[in-house]
């Protein structure tokens, strides 16, 4: 089985990449892009019937700093 | 004083960190971090400047889960003190040791200059040797020093006294333009720029050598 999980910075913490982003897709001609978040995607090969909590506890143990970041987590 | 400097694989400011100990007087061992304990009757823990562990995952992440992180978040809750700089700032909010995260520069570049630096609270073991309030040189070089927390915690933070350095200019983007902050006991100080890198006169400023002098004269028997 495997976990996908998606870790993006926070709504409202400034994510200086995707402005970095946004602004390059605006300077090469690509309008109407009214914003960019930049995150990153971290997936995980797990022994079949591992719990999924154990999921979420490995998220908040060291995946994930929930002080800036926010993430979903897609187990199949 | 009885110090120890942590070495993580990627530390590169630990020679400095050892070598300012030591010159203000500091009895200094360096621990690798597979070690699972401290040395015995430790009165400081050093977490120097570097790139932890190549700075993958998030900056200090892999660094604070390591088996030494355990007992230095062991010796903190005996009321130890802890000293973290600049990679050793990111350790620190890593393990939650002092609130709040460190994100990419504002500005997107590494940031390798002397800036100054503004002492905000003189009540600390790490800077009552400061005039209140004095502005002083120290060196910065990094990319992700840019300081976030969360509006409530910056009120608690303020209201607590706990900002130790404020940016003059701010180079980073760092919210209310804090380099270095304290834990609720005050024997905790994480900052971005390098105190370690300005102590002998020789070589130039010497910003960082009363932080050194303060610290050292500090036991956790007293």
């Amino acid at each position: 089985m495997k976990a996908i999980i998606s870790v993006m910075l926070k709504n409202g913490v400034l994510d200086p990449q995707g402005e970095a982003v946004k602004s390059a897709l605006g300077s090469l001609g690509f309008d109407g892009v009214n914003g960019a978040r930049q995150g990153k995607l971290i997936e995980l090969n797990l022994a079949d019937g591992t719990d999924p909590a154990d999921v979420t506890e490995m998220c908040k143990k060291l995946l994930v700093n929930e002080v800036i970041e926010s993430y979903t987590v897609d187990i199949h | 004083m009885r110090a120890a400097v942590i070495v993580f694989p990627g530390s590169n400011c630990d020679r400095d960190m050892v070598i300012a100990l030591r010159e203000s007087g500091a009895d200094v061992k360096t621990v690798w971090h597979k070690d699972a304990e401290l040395p015995q009757n430790l009165d400081l823990v050093a977490i120097p400047g570097g790139f932890s562990f190549g700075d993958y995952l998030r900056c200090g992440a892999i660094a604070a889960k390591s088996p030494i992180c355990q007992a230095v978040v062991a010796h903190a809750k005996r009321g130890g003190f802890v000293l973290g700089v600049c990679n050793g700032f990111q350790v620190l909010t890593e393990t939650g040791l002092v609130p709040g995260a460190l994100m990419r520069n504002a500005g997107l570049k590494f940031i390798c200059k002397n800036i100054i630096l503004n002492i905000s609270t003189t009540d600390s073991a790490f800077t009552s040797e400061y005039a209140s309030g004095a502005d002083i040189q120290l060196p910065i070089a990094h990319h992700e020093g840019n300081y976030y927390a969360t509006d409530d915690v910056i009120l608690r933070l303020n209201s607590e006294d706990r900002v130790a350095f404020r940016y003059r200019d701010n180079p980073n983007g760092s919210v209310d333009d804090i380099a270095g902050v304290l834990s609720a006991n005050r024997r905790i100080l994480g900052i971005m720029p390098h105190p370690e890198r300005m102590v002998d006169g020789q070589i130039g400023e010497i910003g960082g050598q009363a932080l050194f002098r303060a610290l050292i004269g500090q036991t956790l028997t007293d």
